[in-house]
């Protein structure tokens, strides 16, 4: 089997038989409408790759389809040296997901959660209760292997769905939303356990919308938009290559009258949201733009860098998505 | 990954399936088993006896033991159905377990067959349990009866498979329903179950005689009275073509609705 999976992978760029994961041209309709329109990127061995999207952007689809758990309609994707989705069920063999809805198993207890998902894999019961202790030591369940779900919080429950995700010990770990509905102590928490991760050299896919997240943890991201992306890059090199390195933010009732009246020659790019003004300026712009605003009392103001949440917005726009 | 017409593969990962409800079984076992026995031991004591007093022979037999054979193919019929229906549509739908196995080195066709197997073994815990009292009551003395064991087993394999179909196609618990009373119900008054098909007018006869679960009891009643049964090939053969049949299309239906 090795010495057959040799041969074209040798014909191959040596880029892609390298990554960890990598995928080209995917694309994928649902009734005539286009989810996912030629999706490509690749994701080197140790890295972690953000793919960032409003509601319904394609994220989770294009997860789906890196499993082997939805044909795409056109586009090549190989997972772990496997293509997919011919090979998809052997590539899982190395991965770990962690869902974005919570699916643990209520009627077992922490440790049987664990014990019958090693199965999935092939695992033994033994292994997997000789790994078990270090696995929830890792999530911070230690000495809960006997509870019952019910009794586990939110954060608990996330904690021990990325145990078990590890169950089989990785090389790739992918994760939907893994925050979301959390607080933010238990998402702090989640966070520092995925750099650890990273620290031990696993590759971790991420799908999120929160911004702060995907700037701590991401080395290179993705913005998908209705099916597409946007943009891709680094965090620090998307903000420098699509934004305007500050932000001055306005608050008030007058924000948006203002925004549109003398705010228009003192910032070269406005956004209004409300009664919130967003002034994005380059460094030397922000002295003369406070000066003004400080003559008006009424108008509330905020100075602050230039974050990805900005060229998201600005990249994606402002309107809701549902 | 399986295209979607593909027949149905079966590999080893289907047994962790399995052992995953078998797990939350025996978590629950006694008052599960108790629960699947209340309900036919008060229909078999309360026909049985009340209306088997007034009653000559059925079937050349009292008619509490007429009904007892009839009972374990219902009872199996009914076990095999609420699993693959309620629980089956609990797992799938409402808690998620197979999108967690899923994400696993399992393929959805492993899944399927897991839940189609522990429909069937749960079902014939079901009319093991049922036989093992009317074989304590004496209904029962004949070894040929352990043959009965093996034809309850590819009984719930049938009604796992025709449950899993309406489970494929549910939007919800209560589509459930419309099976239970346009499907299952007349099945039970047709089949012989509380009185011989032979009762029925030539017409009704005629459909009775399709249905799985007439196969079933065909097969059931004389091998628990110490009798073969005749035509039991033809029998068997139509409950094993029912199982299959109904699996690859309860196993396409699945695919369509969640590997989409």
């Amino acid at each position: 089997m090795a010495s057959l999976a040799i041969l074209p992978e040798a014909l191959e760029p040596a880029a892609a038989t390298a990554a960890v994961l990598s995928v080209a041209g995917l694309r994928k309709s649902y009734g005539g409408r286009e989810v996912v329109g030629g999706v490509s990127f690749t994701l080197a061995p140790g890295e972690c790759y953000g793919l960032l999207g409003p509601n319904g952007a394609g994220k989770t689809t294009t997860l789906r389809c890196c499993l082997g758990l939805t044909a795409p309609d056109a586009g090549v994707i190989r997972l772990l040296g496997e293509p997919v989705p011919a090979r998809a069920r052997e590539a899982r063999t190395k991965v770990g997901v962690v869902p974005q809805f919570d699916n643990l198993d209520p009627d077992f207890s922490v440790a049987e959660n664990l014990r019958v998902f090693g199965r999935y894999f092939g695992i033994g019961d033994a292994e997997t209760r000789r790994r078990i202790p270090d696995l929830l030591d890792f999530a911070g369940l230690a000495g809960k292997e006997d509870a019952r779900l019910a009794t586990l919080s939110g954060g608990m429950k996330r904690r021990l769905t990325l145990a078990r995700a590890l169950v089989n010990d990785p090389d790739l770990l992918l994760l939907d939303e893994p925050t979301t509905g959390l607080d933010p102590q238990a998402r702090h928490l989640i966070w520092e356990r995925l750099k650890r991760l990273l620290q031990q050299g696993k590759t971790i896919l991420l799908t999120t919308h929160f911004m702060d997240e995907a700037e701590r943890l991401c080395h290179r991201l993705a913005i998908l938009d209705a099916g597409r992306i946007v943009a891709e890059g680094a965090p620090r090199e998307l903000i420098a290559a699509h934004i305007e390195p500050q932000v001055v933010e306005v608050y008030g009732e007058d924000a948006a009258n203002w925004a549109r009246g003398a705010g228009q020659s003192l910032a070269r790019r406005i956004e209004v949201s409300g009664e919130t003004a967003f002034c994005y300026v380059d460094v030397e712009e922000v002295a003369p733009l406070l000066k003004q605003l400080a003559q008006l009392p009424a108008l509330r103001t905020l100075h602050r860098p230039a974050n990805l949440e900005d060229v998201f917005l600005k990249l994606t726009g402002r309107e809701l998505r549902d | 990954m399986n295209n979607f017409l593909s027949p149905p593969s079966f590999s080893w990962r289907a047994i962790a399936v399995w052992r995953r409800n078998f797990l939350v079984w025996r978590k629950l076992a006694i008052p599960s088993v108790l629960g699947n026995l209340a309900d036919p031991m008060i229909y078999l004591f309360g026909l049985g006896y009340g209306l088997g007093g007034l009653l000559p022979q059925v079937g050349g037999v009292s008619y509490i033991v007429f009904l007892a054979s009839g009972t374990v193919c219902a009872s199996t019929m009914n076990a095999a159905s609420f699993e693959a229906l309620y629980s089956g549509f609990s797992r799938m739908h409402v808690q998620k377990t197979w999108e967690a196995i899923l994400n696993a080195p399992v393929a959805l066709d492993d899944v399927l067959a897991g839940e189609w197997l522990w429909a069937a073994s749960k079902a014939t815990l079901s009319g093991l349990a049922i036989m093992l009292v009317i074989t304590a009551l004496g209904f029962i003395s004949s070894p040929l009866a352990l043959w009965a064991i093996p034809v309850v087993f590819l009984t719930g394999l049938c009604f796992g498979a025709l449950g899993l179909i309406v489970t494929a196609l549910a939007p919800s618990y209560d589509f459930f329903m419309y099976y239970f009373t346009l499907f299952l119900t007349p099945m039970v008054l047709l089949c012989g179950v509380f009185f011989p098909v032979e009762q029925l007018p030539a017409l009704l006869q005629g459909v009775a005689g399709q249905l799985p679960l007439a196969h079933a009891v065909r097969l059931v009643r004389p091998l628990l009275l110490g009798e073969w049964p005749s035509q039991a090939g033809m029998h068997l053969a139509a409950l094993l073509v029912t199982a299959l049949a109904a699996y690859w299309l309860a196993l396409l239906l699945t695919r369509r609705r969640l590997l989409k």
